[in-house]
Parts: structure tokens; sequence; C-alpha cells
């Protein structure tokens, strides 16, 4: 394999965790190996929950339990869980795809100027009234 | 619930602004001066086979290392949350801040005068990503002082792109680039949405 030049993108990284590292790492044994969540899920979208019964299973328990508290986004969920974010992003998915939780919206490639706009002056009027 | 047109997307719930820079130009500190949690660490797994220039003699064998983001939090209004995302310093890591700025508005790169070198290329990432930013010159006590004039040329710093002085330590000052950025953010989208409707 080759070596990647210092400042290209590094190929082969799946939305920026390692997909090469599945059999070896132990939190990838929660995900059971799964590496690619269908789901997308940015750093900052937040989770709530919609429906607690689907969710058997102990780790999935506990997300629920922190997004019924705090609405928390996906990064405070990783920083909670201690688990790496492409770990907790495939956790999530799973739960989304059961109708476990549901992921709020935010920012996409896809957003017209208008609602771009709208954001950044929601943004404003909350950082001016801090 | 209110009904909703197919035409119109729910209404966003949360954003982030991206706090970027070199290594140890205090990112984190500016994160934690105005988030209303302490920071956070949220990490991502690399192989070291990934991380490529460091690396170049390693052995076939995998081996696996975590690259921190510090995160906080600020909230806005009763529908709205604010992120602000620190890039990890080392720039090793930079690959990860593609997924990062995925979705951010804009972003604050904080300038640390006794290492400008270190600040070039991320200007020119940010330049090259086409995400709106701010040049906040931290300045550290006893350091260099530099006029935000003499970093622009320095940095070669394109004229419209807004540089101020702050201390990453204060609140004020950390808000205040925040609202700076965000000011920005709004001017280039209203020019290139005159230009598009001329
Ligand atoms: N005197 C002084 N020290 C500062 C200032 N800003 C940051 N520091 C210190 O500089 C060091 C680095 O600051 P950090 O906020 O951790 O920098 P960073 O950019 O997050 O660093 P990395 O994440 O490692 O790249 C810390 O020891 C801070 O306390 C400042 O304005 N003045
Ligand atoms: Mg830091």
């Amino acid at each position: 394999m080759g070596i990647d030049p210092p400042d290209a993108p590094v190929a082969d990284v799946d939305d920026g965790d390692s997909i090469h590292v599945a059999s070896i790492v132990r939190p990838y044994a929660l995900t059971k190996g799964r590496t690619a969540p269908r789901v997308d899920l940015p750093v900052e979208a937040t989770i709530e929950v919609v429906s607690a019964e689907k969710v058997g299973d102990d780790i999935g328990r506990s997300i629920l339990d922190l997004c019924a508290a705090q609405n928390p986004s996906v990064a405070e969920i990783a920083a909670q869980l201690r688990q790496p974010l492409g770990v907790t992003r495939v956790l999530l998915a799973d739960l989304v795809d059961v109708g476990a939780v549901s992921v709020r919206a935010t920012l996409t490639d896809r957003a017209t100027d208008r609602q771009r706009h709208d954001l950044i002056e929601r943004t404003l009027r909350g950082l001016r009234a801090l | 619930m209110d009904s909703v047109r197919f035409d119109e997307a729910p209404r966003i719930a949360s954003t982030k602004i991206i706090v970027a820079g070199g290594f140890g130009v205090g990112k984190t500190t500016l994160v934690g001066a105005v988030s209303e949690i302490v920071p956070l660490r949220t990490e991502a797994l690399v192989t070291t086979e990934s991380v490529g220039i460091d690396d170049m003699d390693s052995t076939p064998d995998k081996a696996t290392t975590t690259v921190a983001m510090d995160f906080g939090r600020i909230t806005l209004s009763n529908d709205l949350v604010l992120y602000l995302f620190g890039t990890p310093g080392q720039r090793r890591f930079w690959f990860m801040w593609d997924d990062l700025i995925r979705g951010a508005v804009d972003a604050i790169v904080i300038v640390d005068t006794g290492r400008l070198e270190d600040s070039f290329s991320v200007v020119d990432y940010f330049e090259a990503k086409k995400l709106p930013f701010i040049v906040a010159i931290n300045e550290f006590d006893g350091g260099q002082r530099y006029t935000p004039d003499q970093i622009r040329e320095a940095l070669a710093i394109s004229p419209g792109i807004p540089i101020m002085t702050i201390d990453a330590r204060e609140r004020e000052s950390a808000k205040h680039a925040l609202i700076r950025v965000a000011e920005f953010a709004l001017e280039q989208l209203t020019a290139t949405s005159r230009i598009e409707s001329a």
C-alpha cells in the first residue's frame, strides 16, 4: 500500500474513521464489525428519542438514556460513551433504523441560500444575546 | 406538529463553527472560554498506516491511534444549539477536518504570531474549501506583536477576509470573534446571492 503525500486527503478512510481496523480494535466488536453507518450523522446533529421500546441491548439503552435526558449531539454521545466517533455513528444508525431515535435537522449541502441565511441570523441573534 | 410543505426543510436544530489553527495556538482555550460546558473530547480511530508521512518506516503491522477533537456547546435559544469544534492541531490529522467541516457555516482560524509558518496551510485549506473564515490573532503574553496588516501581508490573506486580535482566554473576546465570523458569513452569503439574482 502506498504512502500518502503529506497533505493529501487520506484515501480509504471512511467518514474520518478508519475502516482498516475492524478486526483488531475492540470497540468495533460493539458494532459487530460494521463501520459504515447508513444514516448521515454529522458531529453536531442532535438526537431525540422517538420510542424506547424497541431497544434491548445495554449500549443502546445507555444511548437512549443520554438522549432522553438532554438531546445530545453525536459528538456528545461519543464523548460520554467514551467510544470513537465511528463506533458511535454505527450504533446511532442502528437506533435510527429501528425507529428508536431520530436525527434533528442540521445544515446540509442541499440547503438553500435562504435556509443558510435564516440559520446564520438565528445564530447571530443568539450570540449577541449571550 | 406544524404541517410541513414539501419544499420546506425542517427547522435546523443545531449548527457548528470550526475553530482551526496550528498546534497549540489556543483552539481549546477559545472553545472553553465561551462554552457552557467544559470542553468535551471526542475521538476517532485511525491506523498509523493511514496517517502517512510520519510512519514511512513502520512495519506492515497496523497500529491504531486516536485523533482527539475538543468541542464545546452554546445554547443560543430554545430551538438552536451551537457547537464549537476545535480541529486536531497536528498536521498529520488534517484529513479529519473534511468530516468535521461538513455542514459548518464558518470557521475561525487562530494564528499565533510566534509561529506564523504554521498558519499558511490552515489558511490555504479554508480558502480551498470555500468556507467563510476570519483570522483571529491570539496574543500570547510577551509574544511578538504584529498589526493585522502585517499578518495579512505575511500570510497573503485576501483583502476581504477580516483579521482581528483576540485573547482566547477571555469570554468576551471569544464571543466577539464568534459574532464577527457569523456576520462575515452573512455578508458573504448576501454578496453571492445578489450576484446570482442580478
Ligand atoms: N499566555 C497565554 N497562553 C495561552 C493563550 N491561549 C492559550 N494559551 C495557552 O497555550 C497552550 C495551548 O493552548 P490550547 O488552547 O490547548 O491550544 P490548542 O490550539 O487547542 O492546541 P492543540 O489542540 O494541541 O493543537 C495552553 O497551555 C494554554 O493555556 C493566551 O492567549 N495567552
Ligand atoms: Mg486543543
